[in-house]
């Protein structure tokens, strides 16, 4: 038979309870240069630049057509947001941290950045939490004015991102053993795609700062 | 030396043919092995919550099928209130009493339709149209079941996240159903839930929004899948520019779907606020409903709805028509069995159309006074993008010169949809000139447009799909003479529902009216033609029955045929008849020699077919002493 082709099996990945190997699954392909999960989460991030994007875009249009708004600095919470502001960077720099240790070898080292992360997704949300009730208690709502409509669908989409990235991450953190000894690579690549995404919802809120809090 | 018009496979020479065949019964014993030797798949793993390309593709046919005919059958009950406004449904011979009943008196009180049900049906058949049928239909099913197989992969790329999209589809499409069931009945505010009205509407249109995070999730989830498939998993020697064109098709949809559904997705959750929690996103300020002003805090645009909504919803038309474009490009190679004419313009119109139809999305607005300024510059990309469409018919139509066709049954499918998507088309662009679109804005002549884009269109290539890779999938093909009877008659039905409304349209008749336009004096003289067009539509639903039947009856009774029944190049037919589920799809992995369409070679008379995985032919040696050095050619090329 055709002599040159080679098996499917001959490439990616090697995950145990599915039958079928798909190729690329871990390694990059030669000429694209990405394994399949990278070009996923890109692709994925493509699609949440377009949701944000849009709301930033609604955000835009409601201002500039409406007769008087309220000025954030004056309404929200700059310290607190602030905060925030650097304890999200922070944590992007830690993943990063988390995921040059793991290439590294040094599990170890990897979990602490992972918990780290972890937590200051928690204190994030914690902070946020606070920032709302505050909101509340000053009879602050959603349906107050389009000023603060914007403000809660806006943080509150975004909160949700960070909460997502929070369980991803804590599955990561319980699983980290059992996997990076099985598959070390997949779970490596795996921080990475979560990582990048991380990123993603640190740059959302870097956008969402000075557009709701400063201007 | 080696001998003329052969090719060499491993050792042997022998012809191309023959080499197919050999290849046919090498992956056919192996799968047999497979079949023998593969353990044992739980039912629930293999058919309900499969991870198989092949199997979630028929589950996202058979479905969007179900739906297809749902969405129909509404559309049927809309034509009768049409036809004769406000006469008892129980007039209706046979099934009417049972109608009556099924509906309820709290839609149909003494058998006549209430506005406001009239209303949830149209609405209704809109979203279920496009997003629960067509195009579940073209991406779901087609996408699923045929690009994996066309670019020589074992699965796709995430095939977990392939099962999710489909059981987030289902879920959408049951809670989008089960909508009729709440108090108010289901959305009514068109399928395109314009505010306010979509605001202030009955419970409905909430459960309207939560199906259609669903579906935008499912879709999300499928075009990703679909990108990085494509990307990376084509087969060895597969280049992007031997891709089959409906793999570019499918390609280019899927970045539709991931770019442009976020802004719907947005749009929904701030609809949904509005809805819910009181904000007034899309609520201006001032509103006074039913003589009570509005308590909302007002400040609100609608007209930003409609800007996220079409920057969806026109995507969203490509994302209809363009796997439809792939399908009959296939179809079309095949059975005139000449390569497609100009394969680089068509990619190359395909990719543009994309980028395109980002740009074009106000041109169902400029009825709304946004400006003459933005007007204009939406008139301009609207001109701009029928330049692509036309280049796609202008190759399919041209691939058909000096064809000696065979008039199959998926074939008779694409050769209408050719006119069909033509006419479609251009009807399409007095649309886009905003002075002829203020007197054509909202009349009929706007549903015989899109429908001409759509059903003939859009519903006839998936007509040749299912008719074209059913002996793929099954193992056994359609009965020819009932496709036959279901194409004729098919034609003719949807000709007679279409083409009468851009009669009723030119005349003025708007398209939302209840009675059809039995009180408008303008309405007088074309109003006979609804009765006309009902009459048509009922036939066409009787006009399906063969198919119906034809697609049930041949799955088990359907007469059996080979691997590649039509003679086919591309990879899917390199698989195995019916390939086995949750076993990848080739025994071993293919490799490619050359572009998609390569029929009826110059000089290669083995037969009139060279599909992409045979190897090549080596360039016919030279005079003097040529055996070695094109013994080493080959060895070179296939190294």
């Amino acid at each position: 038979m055709t002599a040159h082709a080679e098996p499917l099996h001959a490439v990616g990945g090697h995950e145990e309870h599915h039958e079928i190997e798909i190729p690329y699954t871990v390694h990059a392909r030669p000429d694209t240069g990405v394994y399949n999960g990278k070009l996923g989460i890109w692709l994925f991030l493509a699609s949440e630049v377009m949701l944000f994007g849009a709301l930033f875009s609604t955000l835009i249009l409601l201002r500039t057509s409406a007769p008087t708004w309220p000025r954030g600095f004056e309404e929200l919470n700059i310290p607190l947001a602030t905060i925030n502001t650097f304890n999200l960077i922070a944590s992007s720099v830690t993943v990063v941290m988390a995921w040059a240790n793991l290439r590294l070898g040094k599990l170890k080292r990897a979990k602490l950045f992972l918990g780290i992360t972890l937590l200051c997704g928690f204190i994030f949300m914690g902070i946020k939490a606070v920032e709302y009730g505050t909101k509340f208690q000053h009879h602050h709502y959603p349906s107050t004015n389009n000023f603060f409509a914007t403000y809660f669908v806006m943080t509150g989409l975004h909160g949700l991102h960070v909460l997502g990235g929070m369980v991803v991450f804590t599955y990561l953190l319980l699983t980290a053993d059992k996997w990076y000894e099985k598959h070390r690579d997949q779970y490596t690549n795996r921080v990475e795609i979560t990582g990048l995404y991380w990123h993603f919802v640190d740059l959302v809120w870097i956008f969402l700062f000075p557009t709701l809090y400063l201007l | 030396m080696p001998p003329k018009r052969q090719i060499r496979v491993g050792t042997q020479w022998m012809y191309a043919r023959d080499a197919q065949r050999a290849l046919e019964e090498a992956i056919r014993v192996s799968e047999d092995e497979q079949r023998e030797h593969g353990h044992h798949v739980p039912f629930i793993r293999k058919y309900v919550f499969s991870t198989d390309h092949k199997w979630i593709g028929i589950q996202y046919a058979i479905t969007a099928l179900t739906f297809l005919l749902i969405g129909f059958s509404l559309m049927l009950l809309m034509r009768w209130q049409l036809a004769f406004p406000g006469r008892s449904m129980t007039e209706i011979p046979i099934i009417g009493s049972f109608l009556v009943k099924f509906l309820g008196q709290s839609n149909v009180p003494g058998g006549v339709m209430l506005p406001e049900f009239y209303n949830q049906l149209g609405a209704m058949h809109g979203t279920i149209m496009v997003f629960l049928a067509i195009v579940p239909l073209a991406v779901g099913a087609f996408g699923n079941y045929v690009v994996p197989l066309q670019i020589g992969a074992p699965d796709m790329a995430f095939p977990k996240l392939n099962m999710m999209s489909y059981w987030c589809y289902l879920p959408g499409g049951i809670l989008m159903l089960s909508s009729f069931f709440f108090p108010g009945g289901a959305a009514n505010s068109g399928w395109t839930s314009y505010p306010p009205l979509s605001i202030i509407a009955t419970q409905g249109q909430t459960i309207w929004i939560l199906g259609m995070v669903l579906l935008i999730t499912s879709s999300l989830l499928g075009s990703v899948n679909f990108i990085v498939t494509i990307f990376q998993l084509r087969a060895k020697g597969l280049t992007f520019m031997r891709l089959p064109f409906f793999v570019w098709a499918q390609l280019v949809t899927s970045f539709l779907l991931l770019l442009a559904f976020p802004p719907l997705e947005a749009a929904a959750i701030l609809q949904l606020m509005d809805r819910v929690a009181g904000t007034s996103f899309f609520l201006p300020s001032g509103l006074v409903i039913s003589g009570t002003p509005l308590t909302n805090a007002g400040g609100g645009n609608p007209l930003l709805w409609q800007h996220l909504f079409w920057f969806l919803a026109h995507p969203e038309v490509y994302v209809l028509i363009l796997p439809g474009m792939g399908i009959i490009s296939e179809v079309i190679a095949n059975n005139t069995r000449k390569p497609l004419w100009g394969y680089k313009s068509l990619v190359g119109a395909g990719v543009f159309l994309g980028f395109m139809s980002f740009v074009v999305w106000a041109h169902h607005m400029f009825m709304t006074g946004m400006g003459t300024v933005i007007s204009a510059f939406f008139q301009t990309t609207t001109m701009i993008i029928s330049i692509p469409s036309v280049i796609i018919l202008t190759a399919l139509i041209m691939s058909l010169w000096g064809a000696s066709i065979r008039f199959t049954v998926p074939m008779l499918f694409a050769l209408a949809f050719l006119p069909m998507f033509g006419i479609g088309g251009l009807t399409g662009l007095p649309l886009g000139l905003a002075a002829a679109d203020i007197h054509l804005h909202d009349t009929y002549y706007v549903i015989g447009h899109f429908h001409y884009v759509v059903a003939p269109g859009t519903i006839f290539a998936m007509f040749a799909g299912i008719y074209y890779w059913f002996p793929k999938a099954t193992g056994r093909q359609m009965n020819e003479k009932l496709g036959k009877i279901h194409f004729w008659l098919s034609l003719i039905c949807i000709n007679c529902v279409f083409m009468p409304m851009f009669y009723q349209g030119l005349a003025g008749v708007s398209r939302r009216l209840y009675d059809g336009g039995a009180q408008y004096a303008h309405a007088k003289p074309v109003i006979w033609s609804n009765l006309f067009i009902s009459s048509a539509a009922w036939l066409l639903l009787v006009a399906q029955i063969p198919f119906i039947f034809n697609f049930f009856y041949s799955i088990f009774k359907g007469q059996r045929v080979g691997a590649n029944h039509w003679q086919a190049t591309t990879l899917e037919w390199a698989a195995a008849t019916s390939p086995p589920l949750a076993h990848g799809n080739f025994a071993v992995a293919p490799v490619v020699y050359r572009g998609p369409y390569e029929y009826s070679v110059p000089g290669y008379e083995a037969a009139d077919y060279l599909p992409q995985n045979v190897p090549d032919e080596p360039a016919l040696p030279p005079a003097t002493g040529g055996g070695m050095l094109g013994a080493a050619a080959v060895a070179q090329k296939e190294s």
